[in-house]
């Protein structure tokens, strides 16, 4: 079982800086806490999911300094001064624009219960960002790779760059064309 | 999770010396297997070394000898995506792009994913018993021999561990011949891979043959030999993405006309450190690939292997891993 002498060690704490959407904040937080229970639990920004806790299932995908990452395993006294974006910000203050994503994942019906579509918009909208930027991935034919060439954003190239994130009710079918069709 | 101190140091002498003056300390990298581990009870440092933006760690540069010298803090993404690697060691590219998951290679480092701990279910669980998580107290304890090994080791294991390594990265540096370089208390040191990681022999808790304290501050590459360097990384699981490895391989191969100048095969998911195929590769020099000479090594190198009773299967996969990407590379164009 686990060594009970934890028990008996207060909690350190630490202070931090962090903007989140746009906004800054200054806290002071136990060292164990998470980006994503800091979000969801400290500022109320629940957009962000847990799904495993375990960077297992992206449902908390969120952007760190522009990069998508799993906020489960992101320590926040690690990211100390650093731009947050969550689903929340994703669409920037624009009050009533979607993001390009949201409206495709509305358009392609690309979730059903919806548990994990924050974490899909956040993850879609950083791997655009990387396709972008010209990165390669797993199935990325090796002339590409090795030649620095462009990468067409293929239907197996999107299943690839977004296989952190699950669905349990199966709606891949559907966000793979959304994504596709926010990429253009 | 215990409590604990989190501190960032400025360069590795500093961190090397904050490690050594706290007991129960660990480096941070992107946290991405330590976070996980201290979640589930199985590392309980009381004090983080935050190693993630150390000066002169977080870049990629030529070396003198036309070779790539990599920091130890460049995420698994840049390195991946970096044009001289792509360029000059794909495999290592490719290998890199197998593991993990978008996200999590934004955040993990190249040292810590050297140094991720193996995922056998009785090592992550802390309430099964396991003499690399608990050190080797009774001979004969480990459970998962006669347990869940079914993704465990079918070479070099012990009597006390049967764990495998899961890092795509080390499978592709044991195939380029990469070197480590590390930095202690008493200074630093170069280690080869393969020769980072350890088999378990009667000290499973020790991974790899690092002391305690020591961090490690960058991978060397040597200047590849040429245009005709031919590289491929291959991963077989039970699942298309986001999954570790059942068996995997990297080759790099050299031609000599039709002749095997030089080839080296490292394999990933069957032992507790990645496995040069010495004994293939010396069965292949000299002469063409060919599918009976292909079948020949990867029979000369499996013969030692040691399956367990429910992971034989891991055999024919590594056969074929073996066979079918050599005469892929010998083939290509």
């Amino acid at each position: 079982m686990p060594d009970d002498r934890t028990q008996l060690e207060p909690p350190v704490l630490a202070d931090l800086r962090l903007r989140v959407n746009g906004v800054e904040h200054e806290l002071t937080i136990d060292t164990r806490t998470s980006l994503l229970d800091l979000l969801r639990e400290r500022l109320h920004l629940t957009g962000s999911k847990k799904g495993c806790d375990h960077g297992q299932c992206g449902a908390c995908t969120i952007l760190i300094d522009g990069r998508r990452a799993n906020a489960c395993l992101a320590l926040a006294v690690a990211h100390d001064g650093a731009e947050i974006t969550t689903i929340e910000g994703l669409a920037g203050d624009g009050g009533d624009e979607l993001h390009p994503l949201q409206a495709a994942f509305i358009e392609h019906d690309a979730f059903q219960c919806g548990y994990c579509t924050p974490g899909q918009l956040c993850s879609a909208a950083g791997m655009l960002a990387e396709h972008r930027d010209g990165w390669p991935s797993a199935v990325t034919p090796y002339a590409a790779v090795t030649a620095n060439g462009p990468i067409e954003l293929t239907e197996a190239e999107i299943r690839e760059r977004m296989s952190g994130n699950l669905c349990r009710c199966g709606a891949y079918a559907n966000i793979v064309p959304a994504i596709a069709d926010a990429s253009s | 999770m215990r409590p604990f101190r989190y501190e960032r140091a400025g360069d590795a002498g500093q961190a090397v010396a904050l490690l050594a003056a706290e007991p129960e300390a660990k480096f941070l990298g992107g946290g991405t297997n330590l976070v996980d581990l201290m979640r589930l009870g199985v590392e309980t440092p009381r004090t983080l070394i935050d190693v993630s933006r150390l000066q002169d760690h977080g870049r990629i540069e030529e070396t003198a000898d036309g070779g790539l010298r990599i920091g130890a803090a460049v995420s698994n993404s840049d390195l991946a995506a970096d044009p001289r690697v792509r360029a000059r060691y794909p495999v290592l590219s490719s290998a890199v792009l197998h593991g993990a998951s978008g996200q999590l290679r934004n955040l993990a480092t190249v040292g810590g994913n050297l140094l991720q701990r193996t995922r056998c279910p009785y090592f992550q669980d802390v309430t099964k018993p396991c003499n690399k998580r608990e050190g080797a107290r009774d001979r004969g304890r480990c459970p998962a021999r006669e347990g869940d090994h079914r993704n465990l080791a079918i070479l070099g294991h012990s009597e006390l561990c049967v764990a495998t390594n899961p890092s795509d990265l080390a499978v592709a540096l044991a195939a380029l011949e990469a070197t480590v370089h590390v930095q202690g208390a008493s200074g630093s040191r170069a280690i080869p891979i393969p020769g980072l990681h350890r088999l378990p022999g009667d000290a499973p808790d020790r991974d790899t043959v690092l002391e305690p304290g020591e961090l490690i501050t960058a991978v060397e590459l040597a200047r590849r030999r040429g245009p005709g360097s031919r590289q491929r990384y291959r991963k077989v699981r039970e699942r298309r993405s986001f999954a570790f490895a059942l068996v995997s391989i990297a080759v790099v191969l050299e031609l000599d006309g039709d002749a095997v100048a030089d080839v080296r095969i490292a394999l990933g998911g069957v032992a507790h450190a990645p496995w040069r195929a010495t004994r293939a590769e010396a069965a292949l020099r000299g002469a063409p690939v060919t599918e009976a000479s292909a079948a020949r090594a990867a029979e000369v190198e499996l013969e030692q292997a040691q399956p367990l009773r429910d992971n034989g299967y891991k055999l024919e996969i590594a056969r074929n891993l073996i066979t079918r990407t050599l005469l892929e590379l010998a083939e290509a164009g």
